[in-house]
């Protein structure tokens, strides 16, 4: 009674609003464009003089770059003059025509022009292959996995290096170079590292104390010398150990080197990877009477390398940037095409070293930038499960 | 049931191949004579080719004469009396040089980078993400020719050097720097900076216990710079200056006089010190993710301003995240040194197995010792970096 007679005091005085106020838009400095300013570019002194520093540099470094590489930049001509500036009496940024006329070189460096299709041949092959690989919902992913690892690596090796038999003229692989070495170099670094890196690893926790100390001393000598030292062990040590008339061309011996070097830190991601597996897993599959290898095939490894591709991707990044060490024992990947290019005499400017290297840039940026993007999707797909 | 014997007293009813420790014994026999067999193989081989191709072997060419010219040398050497082991130990401290320097700089450069990743300034943190991308992604050997051939070999040749006031020159050949000799009476002052760092040590014990015993704080700060660089300052004028420098005279066609840095050693120094400092950056992003939120909080809570905050809650627990990785880093960058051989720094790649190995054509003994001496570095940091850990580690109960 007393309380519904209150009620009816309160709702009859006068000065009682009966609706709620509608709520009130937070100040304009606050929100939208202005709050978020203030928020994030001048929330303190410091802050305001931080990001007119920053402006000022990006107002300086962003129109010099865009004027180098497209407002003075030369886009037509045939040699040198073209882009000179004491020629042309103009500024000259990026020289285009030079990379354009260099740009058979820098892909399929001296191999045969009328063989060069099956260079891109290749090429498709090696992308399907990737495609097949990397897109998750594709079709059939064990053919595809066939296909990278076995069928691939077979029938690249007979088109690039040529099989008279069925008719594909042999080229040395001297004449090889450009984008195709730097691909090649990758590819087999990438194809032999996994799987040595797995043994490695395994080899590593084994219970066997001599394979754990072969492949202990293996992983630490490999990771504690630099990859040039490596390599340059490849190109002059390798052809002494082996019988003079078996003695292996210079590409492979650099491949040798790349492929054992990036196999043990593989195997120290792998590790990282099988360690993260609870024990219970192991005895799990001991207990339902699998062998050694069907445990690590059925049960151990798919988990492990499930939490080790994000690292995976990024050694592969790390090697990727490597291939460009076997420049260094003479051979011709991209950077080496580029180094040989710069200082013909027929395309010597000034702007020419910048122009070679900035090609160089887009091509590892495009290629390591997409892997490290993959490697975060993955990484997000995969780890869609643990987050709730 | 009861009467069944418990199984470890039946006696093995599997056949002998099938024992595991058989297994295993057989399978490391297996795995030792292949290696063996591979070892014996490869040395029988190198020593038919060598003998063929006429190959001394053994150290018997490290006391000979080296008879070339190292652009770079830290210890007296001279083409003509000095040895290859001396242009060794050059090529050693040139390689130790360039590390440390890139070691310092790489870590001032990369904490100041990762922590604008993760200041509240919109700007800063993308300018600092996209450097950190930017740079991570391109192949160091990539940026080394790039600041070597299209950054210092592009700067004008020596009749059009740049000059600061005539004292300092930049040009295609290097930066030509002012040389300090030191003059008699200039120990003066080197003691009195030891002196200074021993007191400011001192000082700084006592204030600790001094704040911890009554609360009050020391000004540290200030008491630490004029010991640390006030005190041998006074005594350097005391003493009359005893110091002068040789400043590198500007001719026609050289240089001469002064401390010349090579653009070999520039670019390297460049390149490692950029490409480093981006992986330092990431790891401490990462240390400093590791630390809760929490720890901050509870430290604004108890009314510490930002700065002290970061000083002396979030960065010490961080750096026991960031210590490690830190470390691979800096053995990376000693490691990727190597590259010098790329843009013609004598450092001991380029020394010893280049010209020394093209010299003597002693492949084996050459690159076994330059991998021993780097296998060797990185041994000792990963054994200082075991003892570091164990007694960072977390006290837990």
């Amino acid at each position: 009674m007393t309380m519904a007679e209150g009620d009816l005091a309160v709702t009859e005085l006068a000065f009682v609003r009966h609706t709620p106020i509608a709520p009130r838009p937070p100040p304009a400095t606050m929100t939208g464009a202005l709050g978020w300013l203030r928020a994030n570019l001048l929330s303190s002194p410091f802050n305001i003089a931080l990001t007119i520093l920053i402006g000022l540099l990006l107002a300086w470094a962003i129109p010099e770059i865009v004027k180098f590489l497209f407002i003075d930049a030369v886009w037509t001509g045939s040699d040198r003059e073209a882009c000179l500036e004491f020629v042309q009496h103009r500024a000259i940024g990026a020289c285009w025509p030079f990379v354009w006329e260099r740009l058979p070189y820098f892909i399929y460096g001296s191999y045969p022009i009328s063989e060069r299709w099956r260079v891109d041949v290749f090429f498709v092959m090696l992308a399907i292959g990737i495609v097949w690989l990397l897109w998750l919902n594709a079709p059939r992913r064990d053919l595809g996995a066939i296909y990278f690892f076995l069928i691939l690596p077979v029938t690249s090796f007979i088109l690039l290096t040529g099989w008279s038999a069925i008719g594909l003229r042999p080229v040395d692989t001297v004449l090889w170079g450009g984008v195709l070495v730097t691909i090649v170099v990758a590819a087999v670094g990438i194809v032999c590292s996994l799987p040595l890196g797995i043994l490695l690893a395994l080899g590593r926790r084994s219970r066997m104390p001599t394979v754990r100390l072969l492949s202990v001393i293996f992983i630490e000598f490999v990771r504690g010398v630099p990859l040039v030292t490596v390599l340059f062990m490849a190109s002059v040590m390798l052809p002494l150990f082996i019988p003079e008339q078996w003695s292996p061309d210079k590409l492979v011996r650099a491949l040798v080197g790349i492929a054992l070097f990036a196999s043990a830190y593989m195997a120290e991601v792998v590790r990282a990877g099988l360690q993260a597996i609870p024990k219970g897993q192991y005895e799990g599959a001991m207990a339902v009477g699998l062998r050694y290898a069907q445990m690590m095939r059925l049960v151990v490894l798919p988990q492990a390398l499930k939490v080790t591709i994000p690292n995976i991707v990024n050694t592969y990044i790390g090697l990727f940037k490597d291939t460009t060490l076997v420049f260094i024992v003479g051979i011709f990947d991209l950077l080496r095409t580029i180094e040989v290019a710069r200082i013909d005499p027929k395309w010597a400017t000034p702007v020419t070293s910048t122009t070679g290297y900035a090609v160089a840039a887009i091509f590892y940026l495009v290629f390591c930038y997409g892997m490290s993007r993959y490697a975060r999707a993955m990484e997000a797909r995969l780890t869609k499960g643990d987050r709730r | 049931m009861a009467t069944d014997l418990p199984a470890s007293a039946r006696p093995a009813s599997v056949v002998f191949y099938n024992d595991p420790r058989v297994r295993s014994i057989a399978y490391q026999v297996a795995l030792c004579a292949v290696v063996v067999f591979l070892v014996y193989g490869a040395a029988s081989n190198a020593i038919e080719n060598l003998a063929r191709a006429r190959i001394a072997s053994g150290f018997g060419f490290w006391d000979q004469t080296a008879g070339f010219d190292i652009s770079q040398t830290l210890i007296k050497y001279s083409s003509r009396s000095s040895t290859y082991g001396r242009a060794f130990w050059v090529g050693l401290l040139n390689t130790l040089l360039v590390a440390g320097i890139g070691i310092v700089l790489a870590t001032i450069l990369g904490f100041v980078i990762g922590i604008s990743r993760l200041s509240s300034n919109w700007l800063l943190a993308k300018v600092a993400g996209c450097y950190v991308e930017i740079i991570r992604n391109l192949p160091l050997l990539l940026q080394l020719l790039f600041w070597y051939n299209a950054v210092l070999k592009a700067l004008p040749d020596i009749r059009d050097s740049h000059s600061i006031g005539g004292r300092v020159f930049l040009n295609n050949r290097g930066l030509f720097l002012p040389t300090p000799i030191f003059k008699h009476g200039f120990g003066g002052a080197e003691i009195a900076l030891l002196a200074g760092i021993i007191g400011a040590i001192a000082y700084r014990v006592w204030a600790r216990k001094q704040q911890e015993r009554t609360g009050r704080q020391a000004p540290v700060l200030w008491v630490t710079l004029a010991l640390v660089i006030g005190l041998p300052l006074a005594t350097f004028i005391l003493s009359g200056a005893p110091l002068s420098f040789e400043f590198p005279q500007a001719g026609r066609f050289n240089i001469t006089g002064g401390t010349e840095v090579l653009p070999e050693f520039v670019a390297l120094l460049f390149g490692l010190t950029i490409y480093t400092a981006a992986f330092i950056a990431e790891v401490v992003r990462a240390g400093i993710l590791a630390v809760s939120r929490g720890q901050s909080e509870a430290a604004f809570s108890l009314g510490l301003r930002p700065g002290p905050t970061l000083r002396l809650i979030v960065v010490p627990q961080a750096m026991r995240v960031i210590i490690p990785p830190l470390t691979s880093q800096y053995l990376n960058l000693t490691k990727n040194s190597s590259l010098a051989v790329a843009i013609g720094y004598p450092d001991l790649v380029q020394v010893f197995t280049g010209t020394v190995l093209n010299q003597t054509g002693q492949a084996v003994e050459v690159v076994a010792i330059t991998m021993l001496v780097y296998l060797v570095i990185s041994l000792a940091t990963s054994l200082l970096m075991n003892i570091y850990n164990s007694r960072m580690a977390l006290k837990e109960r």
